[in-house]
């Protein structure tokens, strides 16, 4: 399946194979990979726990994929995002793209991420020593996924 | 109609759903009523700038109708990836 939204986590390479199981006119494919990081600030990052939700969550990352899909050559898209609760380390989100060339595989990798920041409907809450905190969305995320509309 | 909170607006609120009965024909008519209800829902509208509102899973401007809306979700900013 293209799009998941799940609580455990995955394995990239098996993804990759899946994506290009039995075809020989990919040319390309680019892998992404988000991970919880701890920026190390004024209180250590304990867990993130992420909120989605359940219904448009799926509904949302389908409507990019198809817009993807619709800007580059695409030969196949994979997007795997996760929810609950994630140590520091652990994978969040992982994009596949597959086409011919690199450049639109690239590109819509790029795409992808920069619309998963601000249209898929996820929340995150940094568990710390000092309590737990929403993170906000950020202004570069808005200005990232702007530069796709001009 | 079914209305759902996420992130810091469902914990403001207390619950992540409930059933509304309103005659409201805008999403800004429906906050107005919530709003006057108790204090949470005030606490919770008070800045529509950081809200968000879905109608049935489409994320739209806050003058939008519910007319044949059967699902409103009010949430922040969303922050996937």
């Amino acid at each position: 399946m293209a799009v998941r939204v799940q609580e455990e986590d995955f394995d990239i390479a098996a993804e990759i194979d899946a994506l290009c199981a039995g075809r020989v006119d990919i040319g390309a494919v680019v892998s992404f990979t988000g991970l919880v990081r701890d920026l190390g600030q004024a209180a250590a990052l304990s867990s993130l726990e992420l909120e989605h939700y359940p219904g448009m969550t799926e509904r949302a990352l389908e409507a990019i994929e198809a817009e993807a899909r619709a800007r580059w050559p695409l030969q196949g898209v994979t997007l795997v995002h996760r929810y609950g609760v994630l140590a520091p380390g652990a994978r969040i989100v992982l994009v596949l793209t597959a086409s011919p060339h690199r450049a639109a595989a690239f590109e819509a990798a790029e795409f992808l991420m920069d619309y998963l920041k601000t249209r898929a409907p996820f929340w995150k809450k940094e568990a710390t020593d000092h309590g737990g905190h929403w993170v906000d969305a950020r202004e570069s995320d808005d200005l990232a996924e702007e530069r796709w509309r001009r | 109609m079914r209305v759902l909170y996420f992130a810091w607006v469902r914990e403001r609120i207390g619950v992540p759903r409930e059933e509304v009965e309103t005659g409201a024909e805008t999403v800004a008519g429906l906050i107005e009523e919530l709003r006057g209800r108790e204090e949470r829902y005030a606490l919770a509208f008070s800045d529509l700038s950081a809200l968000r509102v879905a109608v049935d899973q489409e994320v739209v401007d806050f003058d939008a109708p519910l007319a044949a809306a059967r699902e409103v979700a009010f949430f922040p900013p969303m922050t996937g990836g």
